[in-house]
């Protein structure tokens, strides 16, 4: 598929001159910062084109149809999904490296060839602003938690926030996840809902319900609250085993090549997203099946000469799915931890997540710039463990734990700038 | 509660008498536990279980009955509306009110340290009635949402027990203003606490512990765990605490209050800007 990711060759059509030079300002700006080897320049590129003309997203978006993705966990993996069911049948463009947030945008948009459907995840703070612009056809709405609490403030205010941003798109078809009430609250505003039950294993920042100051009572598959009587919309489409089905009475099977229940849950969001183009569920099974790793998310790799499967979790509910992914106990795993801006500067989230489920492992390695938060958690969660801040000498430590065999290969569950320094570490293995 | 007098700050308990579990009631997690204050009552527990004295955890969820029988509180910090929700429920009856005149002691953050106060701020802004453990109103601030690494000296009676040097992260609105009859934990070294211009941070009165400080402060200051678990259990031999005075190390330079001030004056400036 067509990895757009920033201001190559841009082919900005009729746009009005200032947009026209604002598109190629940024991509000469991205290709000069690609060049001297500062990234893949979409962002700095995106943040020139919006500085000349801020209206660049508005107005790149024109001509093409727009599918947003947005939530708290997931965003990444399901616009990667739905990017490579969509190109089956439309030229694609996608902000696939992450960057989801205005500039980010606007790079991906930069390039789009006329007439392709673009395909972009959107940052959960920012998809009111961006679906004004964009005037998508579908919305993607994964899951809302707590994640970066220092930036985002509350869970809550995102989803009034949402329900705002869906509320207007009366020409958008909004795709959204049924088990998660503060996004179904959000998302019953929106004219034309396809709900999908994808599931909820991290209740705790939606049992107060969003409507009320009542309390959500969840049971079984089910959620509703006694106080307002806000319930789960009744879903068309959700899984059984690895099976998705509809109430048209389709069953699909979901090969998938990503690993757990989440990414089940991703492939359903995206299939049904994917109807929205015109593309058929079974045709973007197939596809998505042959996904087996987003921007290094479960790829096997090296670091320090050993072997290791680089996962990705940033907060409590990402944490509730990768429990299920690991190799199971006795297998060591080594955890990295970061506070920086983009991973949220107050690392308290640690006690939410249940580090006691790591007991019986030969070691856990606590490392990244707060291998001390967690170190001090997995003590009280009385786990075996050792703290060592450097990321190569704690895979090497993980490695060494996994019973000496070369052929090991060592989970390492990073968050997120922690990841991005072992991607950077790492060569294919 | 204005007119209470002062009570000495978490007062060593006589020896136990009991050898029934102490009982840590972790109250409204659904509610009050957005930033991982819910570790409090974990730490708590192990801290007394590695000393070999029984404990259990007791979760208290919103629309049951609060027990007022539980040895120690803890309540966390949380959004807007589950606050207020949380405030009402906790008012009926005033269960902690009647634990705290047995003998219990409370650990409140955030939020929970708000609705301990007699008022805070409702989600609609206006002030509404908190329990009157603390002597402290809540209201609106003219500054920014305080949001950062927070450093207190404690209060002279807590540092002259051992209480070191307070370090969490604080994410709060509002301002809370003390009253006569109640102490501050700490004053304020970095960071903004209370937010009242007397660099106050957090209350104590008596066995009653509120504060700003997520991390969660157990886990940054596990002296202070220990001086609330003695207020109930009476005197604890201290235990190995290298992980957690390596982590407080490390956060205390990250704001150039501890031993690695380097940066620190040059970040203060930063953040006053």
């Amino acid at each position: 598929m067509p990895e757009a990711t920033a201001g190559v060759a841009s082919r900005p059509g009729r746009l009005p001159l200032r947009t026209r030079g604002a598109a190629r300002a940024g991509s000469a700006v991205s290709a000069v910062s690609r060049r001297i080897g500062a990234g893949s320049g979409g962002v700095i590129g995106g943040r020139v084109s919006l500085a000349i003309d801020p209206s660049a997203l508005e107005r790149l978006a024109v001509g093409h149809r727009v599918v947003l993705v947005s939530g708290t966990n997931g965003k990444t993996t399901t616009t990667r999904l739905l990017s490579t069911a969509v190109v089956t049948t439309h030229p694609v463009v996608t902000n696939l490296g992450g960057a989801n947030l205005p500039p980010g945008l606007v790079a991906a948009l930069s390039t789009a060839e006329p007439g392709s459907v673009a395909v972009l995840e959107v940052d959960e703070a920012y998809l009111g602003r961006v679906a004004a612009a964009v005037r998508p056809v579908g919305v993607c709405l994964l899951n809302l938690s707590r994640d970066q609490l220092d930036r985002m403030s509350e869970v809550r205010m995102l989803a009034a926030r949402w329900r705002q941003a869906v509320g207007g798109l009366t020409d958008a078809t909004v795709v959204a996840n049924a088990d998660d009430p503060l996004v179904a609250w959000a998302a019953l505003a929106a004219p034309t809902v396809v709900w999908v039950a994808a599931g909820a294993s991290w209740k705790l920042d939606a049992s107060g319900c969003p409507e009320c100051e009542g309390t959500i009572a969840f049971d079984a598959d089910t959620w509703a609250c006694p106080t307002c009587g806000l319930s789960r919309p009744d879903p068309q489409v959700w899984l059984e085993g690895s099976e998705l089905v509809t109430t048209g009475g389709r069953r699909v099977p979901l090969q998938l090549g990503l690993p757990g229940r989440a990414n089940r849950a991703n492939a359903a969001m995206a299939a049904t997203a994917a109807t929205i183009l015109g593309v058929d569920e079974a045709r973007a099974a197939e596809a998505m099946a042959a996904v087996s790793e987003v921007t290094g998310r479960y790829r096997v790799v090296r670091v320090g000469g050993r072997s290791c499967r680089l996962l990705l979790s940033k907060n409590p509910a990402g944490w509730m799915e990768i429990f299920d992914i690991l190799s199971p106990p006795p297998a060591p795993v080594v955890v990295a931890i970061n506070a920086r801006v983009a991973d949220g500067r107050d690392p308290s989230w640690l006690w939410d997540v249940p580090f006691e489920r790591l007991a019986g492992r030969r070691l856990v390695v606590a490392t990244g710039e707060r291998c001390r938060d967690l170190g001090v958690r997995l003590r009280y969660a009385e786990v075996d463990h050792v703290t060592v801040p450097d990321l190569t000498e704690a895979v090497r430590a993980g490695s060494d734990a996994s019973g000496g065999s070369s052929e090991g290969v060592v989970d390492v569950v990073a968050n997120y700038t922690s990841f991005q320094q072992l991607r950077a570490l790492s060569s294919d293995g | 509660m204005a007119e209470a007098r002062r009570t000495p700050e978490l007062p060593v308990a006589a020896g136990r008498v009991t050898e029934s579990a102490i009982r840590i009631a972790v109250v409204h997690p659904e509610l009050l536990g957005t930033y991982g204050d819910g570790g409090n009552a974990v730490i708590l527990a192990r801290r007394l279980e590695w000393r070999q004295i029984a404990s259990e955890l007791v979760e208290v969820h919103p629309g049951a009955p609060v027990p007022d029988s539980c040895d120690v509180y803890c309540l966390g910090g949380g959004e807007d509306k589950p606050q207020a929700r949380a405030a009402a429920e906790l008012s009926h009856g005033q269960p902690l009110a009647r634990a705290v005149e047995a003998g219990a002691a409370v650990l409140a953050v955030c939020a929970g340290f708000q609705i301990l106060g007699r008022s805070f701020l409702g989600a609609d802004g206006t002030p509404r009635d908190g329990l009157g453990l603390i002597d402290a109103v809540t209201d609106r601030g003219r500054g920014r949402r305080a949001v950062g690494e927070v450093v207190s000296t404690p209060t002279a009676a807590l540092g002259a027990r051992g209480l070191p040097t307070l370090t969490g992260y604080e994410n709060h609105r509002w301002v809370t203003t003390l009253g006569p009859g109640v102490t501050p934990l700490g004053q304020v070294v970095s960071g903004v606490g209370n937010g009242a211009g007397d660099r106050s941070e957090g209350a104590v009165s008596g066995r009653v512990v509120g504060t700003y400080m997520h991390g969660p402060v157990m886990a940054r200051n596990p002296i202070l765990a220990d001086l609330i678990l003695e207020s109930v259990v009476g005197p604890l031999d201290p235990i190995e605490d290298a992980e957690a005075n390596a982590l407080r190390a490390e956060r205390l330079a990250a704001v150039g209050a501890g031993g690695g001030a380097r940066w620190g004056p040059l970040r203060r400036w930063g953040r006053r800007r």
